[in-house]
């Protein structure tokens, strides 16, 4: 019973299926159970959130990214998953203290102060929640007091930061000199992404890490070891 | 189920309805005075019979007639002109339906050029840092031959958007001459696509082989009547107003045996016509008018094609200008003066002056491509893998053009805008709007897996890099390695035995080819 709940809820990972109202790529799958549900299934069945995560949600996520670098899936059918990767780690989150797992790291994303665009911020969170990040997304036009301030009350391990205007790009480097002014400049690993900038500025205004897409912040934090700042 | 082809609901129309009564009513004025000069004798005897005023014209170096048509004689022909053209082909599914009343695009290959354009890609050392190797295409002109035409027409058999194959490359092998060129063309053509074949006929002699050799293939002749798996296209006329010898009587003789034919005139704005919109206009449909009234009075009911082609001349060489701005125009027109009649029409588009695959020869031949299918001809020759002003054929922009055309094909899907569309939609926006993120995302995947998303480039590089024409030469090599349905042993041997003058090497059955 318990592998087939594993099963199932591997394939519906894959299908990129959140809820039971989903329709998933396959035909004639709207109705059944999906991600969410079986989530909840498999803990009512007392299945170890251990193998809910590792056989579940990351067997389907790596299948997920097998088909993607083949071309079978595109980016709708990654953040499909991953959103609900991201919705069954809500439900588990609760249990995770008293399991052997680790969350990845504490993952803040922000629109910088005068940007309002999201689309992309609002992607990587999704990529990255469903990557295993805890996940805080902290909005747009976001003052550069507010983030500095966040940082320094709640530890994050990455900071993110997404600018989609020339205006706005060198509001980035204000918070990296705000965030060294509190001291707190070293405790958290820096990302910046967005279409005005680019890896060069990222040197320049001394961010850790440019990513070119949500791919690509996975892809950073990936080569960062999974280390904590 | 014939080919589909694409619909155009409203086609592109640049004159208005006075307009075009105007250009035919001057038309009609021009076939009487000066009337048309005929070099072909029973041309001229057939207009006189009819009431036609016929009068020898002298002094002359060759016997001609200045023909008078009265505007009866046209109506008459117009009339009596099927509205409807059924193109058959070997593969019943590859059949066109080409309707005077439906401006329903098919796109076809040709014409016929004598140098055939080889591509290879050598690779090439930077001076200033030979560590840096790059791969530069490079086109290599020869001429035709008979391999080519059957390679030319293997690769437009797999071709998703080509409807009908004309052939595009002339074949100039040692053992071709006169006498067999018209079977090896025909041959090479069927038995390397399952298509519909139109083509010229070099010599009236060989008219009767070539349709013994397609009503073996079709079955017969009830079957080649009812399956016309080849028609012709003659072009008749000299410009200005002239019916030559030898192409008239080749009309007149495919008109008796009532297969479809083309009445092609290519005019060229400038030179033999002119220059202005409205003269090139009057000057060709008076030519082509002309040449269905032939039509129909050797044959009542000839199956008939209204088929213009005309062109700009370049001011520099007096040159036939095919990426001319106008030329697209004249053909827009043109095919708006076949729809007045409403008869199927051949119209020309893609066609580029420049010599070699690049950014001049797309750009010359997207602008015509789109245009002159959103006229609405029947039949659009639009010159998959022509080059220099229908000098040059090369299969690489044969393959690149498809990709051209899934797009053109792809823009004028009707949309689908319909009651449950919009419940459905709305329900979408509903729902997303009260989401944090916004995103509509999520439904893209069906639509996105249903084939109502246009497809990327097919010959997008990755990154920055533009590998265009070696992605395209390996789609090409792709389509050579896939098979074609060949005409099949027992018709291909009886095919050899009867008909005169056949290439052994064409044979595939033949040892060692097979």
């Amino acid at each position: 019973m318990g592998e087939d709940i594993i099963s199932a809820l591997k394939e519906n990972v894959i299908q990129g299926r959140k809820t039971k109202d989903d329709e998933g790529i396959d035909d004639d799958m709207a109705g059944k159970p999906a991600v969410l549900e079986l989530t909840q299934q498999a803990l009512d069945e007392t299945i170890p959130v251990e193998d809910i995560i590792s056989k579940g949600l990351t067997a389907g996520m790596e299948v997920v990214g097998e088909k993607f670098s083949s071309k079978e899936y595109f980016i709708p059918d990654m953040l499909a998953s991953a959103e609900a990767v991201g919705a069954a780690m809500d439900i588990l989150k609760p249990y995770l203290e008293d399991s052997n797992v680790e969350m990845k790291g504490k993952f803040a994303i922000a629109t910088v102060k005068g940007d309002i665009h999201d689309i992309g911020k609002n992607i990587v969170a999704i990529l990255l929640k469903g990557a295993g990040y805890e996940v805080y997304d902290l909005g747009i036009d976001v003052p550069t007091e507010k983030i500095v301030q966040y940082v320094k009350e709640n530890n994050p391990d990455f900071l993110g930061l997404s600018a989609l205007l020339t205006t706005t790009m060198v509001v980035m480097s204000e918070i990296i000199e705000g965030l060294k002014e509190n001291g707190v400049r070293d405790k958290v690993r820096i990302l910046i992404g967005g279409a005005a900038v680019s890896d060069e500025y990222a040197r320049e205004i001394g961010a850790d890490a440019y990513c070119v897409d949500g791919f690509g912040a996975v892809k950073v934090l990936e080569a960062f070891g999974q280390v904590k700042a | 189920m014939p080919r589909e082809g694409i619909l155009i609901d409203a086609p592109l129309q640049r004159m208005t309805t006075e307009q075009t009564e105007r250009i035919h009513q001057a038309s009609l004025e021009i076939l009487n005075d000066p009337g048309l000069v005929c070099f072909n004798q029973e041309a001229a005897e057939t207009f006189g019979s009819h009431g036609a005023d016929v009068t020898p014209v002298s002094p002359s170096d060759r016997p001609c007639w200045l023909v008078r048509i009265p505007e009866r004689l046209v109506s008459q022909a117009i009339e009596s002109a099927p509205k409807s053209v059924k193109l058959g082909a070997r593969n019943p599914d590859n059949t066109l339906v080409l309707r005077g009343d439906e401006s329903r695009v098919h796109f076809i290959s040709g014409s016929e050029t004598n140098i055939w354009l080889d591509v290879d890609f050598p690779a090439y050392v930077k001076k200033s840092d030979p560590s840096v190797e790059i791969t530069v295409p490079e086109f290599h002109p020869r001429r035709g031959t008979v391999a080519d035409l059957c390679k030319s027409a293997h690769v437009c058999e797999h071709l998703e958007t080509l409807d009908g194959y004309i052939r595009t490359v002339n074949i100039q092998d040692k053992d071709i001459t006169e006498d067999n060129k018209d079977v090896n063309k025909f041959f090479a053509s069927l038995d390397n696509t399952t298509k519909h074949v139109m083509s010229g006929l070099t010599s009236l002699g060989q008219l009767d082989n070539v349709l013994n050799m397609a009503r073996l293939i079709a079955g017969g002749e009830e079957e080649l009547r009812e399956n016309p798996i080849i028609s012709f296209i003659t072009c008749l006329v000299k410009s200005p107003l002239q019916f030559v010898d030898d192409t008239t009587q080749t009309f007149i003789e495919i008109c008796r045996r009532g297969l479809p034919i083309v009445v092609s005139s290519s005019p060229q704005a400038g030179s033999t016509a002119p220059i202005k919109e409205a003269g090139i206009l009057v000057q060709i449909n008076a030519e082509v008018l002309a040449g269905i009234t032939l039509s129909q009075l050797v044959n009542k009911g000839t199956p008939v094609i209204y088929g213009s082609v005309p062109v700009r001349a370049r001011m520099d060489t007096l040159g036939d200008s095919y990426g001319a701005v106008e030329t697209s125009q004249y053909n827009v027109d043109c095919a708006q003066l076949a729809r007045f009649y409403g008869l199927p029409n051949y119209s020309t588009s893609g066609v580029c002056d420049t010599k070699t695959p690049g950014q001049q020869a797309s750009i010359e031949r997207l602008f015509s491509d789109i245009l002159v299918t959103l006229s609405g001809p029947q039949y659009l020759h639009c010159a998959y893998g022509l080059l220099d002003c229908n000098s040059v054929f090369c299969l690489l922009q044969a393959v690149l053009d498809d990709a051209h055309f899934k797009m053109i094909k792809f823009f004028l899907r009707p949309p689908r805008i319909g009651e449950s569309e919009i419940a459905d939609i709305q329900k979408q926006i509903r729902d997303v709007a009260v989401t944090p993120q916004k995103l509509y995302i999520s439904y893209v995947r069906k639509v996105m897996r249903s084939g109502e998303l246009s497809e990327p480039y097919s010959f997008e590089g990755d990154g920055e890099t533009d590998n265009v024409f070696a992605l395209a030469y390996e789609r090409m090599n792709e389509l050579l390695a896939k098979p074609v349905q060949h005409i099949d042993q027992g018709t291909t041997s009886r095919i050899f035995q009867e008909i005169p003058g056949l290439l052994p090497r064409l044979n595939v059955y033949e040892k060692g080819r097979s």
